[in-house]
């Protein structure tokens, strides 16, 4: 039997849930909010994991905890902590030789104002750990970086004082998402928007994104470089056309890209799932 | 399992208005009040109980 990490079914949980219906494969959803495990007793039911947990420390944790107990997770643990963590990621992409956009990085938000008139404007600073765009701001000159730093230095919990800054790449309001299971690129959209953040959680429109041999090649080489599982890697593209991996998502959400890609993704993320956690 | 076929209308636990979730529903599908645009989270599916949804928290996403 499968299980199925959630606690919020999105269209994306109700799509893969309906195909595992589809294709009459036993699973059973955790709700990851009453999930309780003893060490001592880790002798769990299932062949394996599918991991759509919205949080990513729960997500984090409970894939660890299944892993422990012999249960092969998708996204694996190790994958789900690494995508998780931007500058963990943008570590292991540059250590794999993949195009990045530039980055400053300081342990507190202080001491990234007086790095920041060097490193340039436009910049875009980011919390290492969430998603969805949110608390992303776009600094466009010393003032505004010393306004929302301020700001950041503020902010309660010390994870939100690590400051990961990137340089501002591409066409305004144009972003490349594509989706890639295991060695398979699944499409790719190009997610627009009026606001300089694209994420479709914001609204963003999407479109088709041919995907041509260089787009495929750092798709797969980003899947390669973070480890096997499925995911949303947003790319975005300068004005000379070249390509800048920018996040990679290890649950991705695709409701988006289904609008244009059709229906199949469901049926390829599954495919892949099933294929990981059998063999 | 976790669907609910068959279902009648329910009310908002925050407004009150008239919701119908879709057929069929699963438990933990986010549904929006059309009134008042709460999120409600479907608890329990038979029969369907619906809850107001937890807010975002700050590590949530993809």
């Amino acid at each position: 039997m499968l299980s199925v990490l959630l606690s919020r079914l999105r269209v994306e949980e109700k799509a893969l849930l309906e195909e595992l219906d589809r294709r009459h494969v036993a699973y059973e959803v955790l709700d990851t909010r009453t999930l309780a495990f003893r060490l001592d007793e880790l002798d769990l039911p299932y062949q394996g994991a599918l991991c759509r947990e919205v949080s990513h420390h729960r997500a984090h944790y409970a894939a660890r905890l299944l892993e422990h107990a012999g249960v092969p997770v998708v996204n694996s643990a190790a994958a789900i902590a690494l995508c998780g963590d931007k500058l963990l990621t943008t570590l292991a992409l540059r250590r794999a030789g993949l195009p990045t956009p530039r980055t400053l990085v300081t342990l507190t938000a202080e001491a990234a104002i007086g790095e920041l008139p060097s490193f340039g404007y436009p910049a875009v600073v980011k919390p290492v750990v969430g998603s969805w765009g949110r608390l992303a701001a776009r600094l466009s000159d010393d003032e505004a970086a010393q306004g929302v730093l301020e700001h950041r230095a503020a902010l309660p919990g010390a994870h939100q004082h690590i400051t990961y800054i990137q340089q501002f790449v591409g066409r305004p309001g144009r972003d490349i998402r594509g989706l890639v299971a295991g060695e398979e690129v699944l499409g790719a959209v190009y997610r627009t928007a009026t606001h300089w953040r694209t994420n479709t959680a914001r609204d963003a429109v999407t479109s088709l994104c041919p995907v041509d041999a260089d787009l495929e090649k750092i798709l797969l080489d980003t899947a390669a470089a973070v480890g096997p599982g499925v995911y949303g890697i947003d790319v975005l593209e300068d004005a000379d056309g070249a390509l800048y991996v920018n996040e990679v998502n290890h649950t991705p959400e695709f409701h988006g890209a289904a609008e244009v890609l059709g229906t199949g993704l469901a049926d390829r993320y599954v495919n892949y799932v099933l294929d990981q956690v059998k063999s | 399992m976790e669907k609910g076929d068959g279902l009648m209308a329910l009310s908002c636990p925050e407004c009150e208005s008239e919701v119908s979730p879709p057929e069929p529903v699963r438990q933990h599908e986010v549904l929006e009040c059309p009134d008042c645009r709460a999120e409600l989270e479907v608890i329990a599916v038979e029969p369907v109980v619906l809850a107001l949804a937890p807010e975002i928290e700050e590590d949530w996403g993809e």
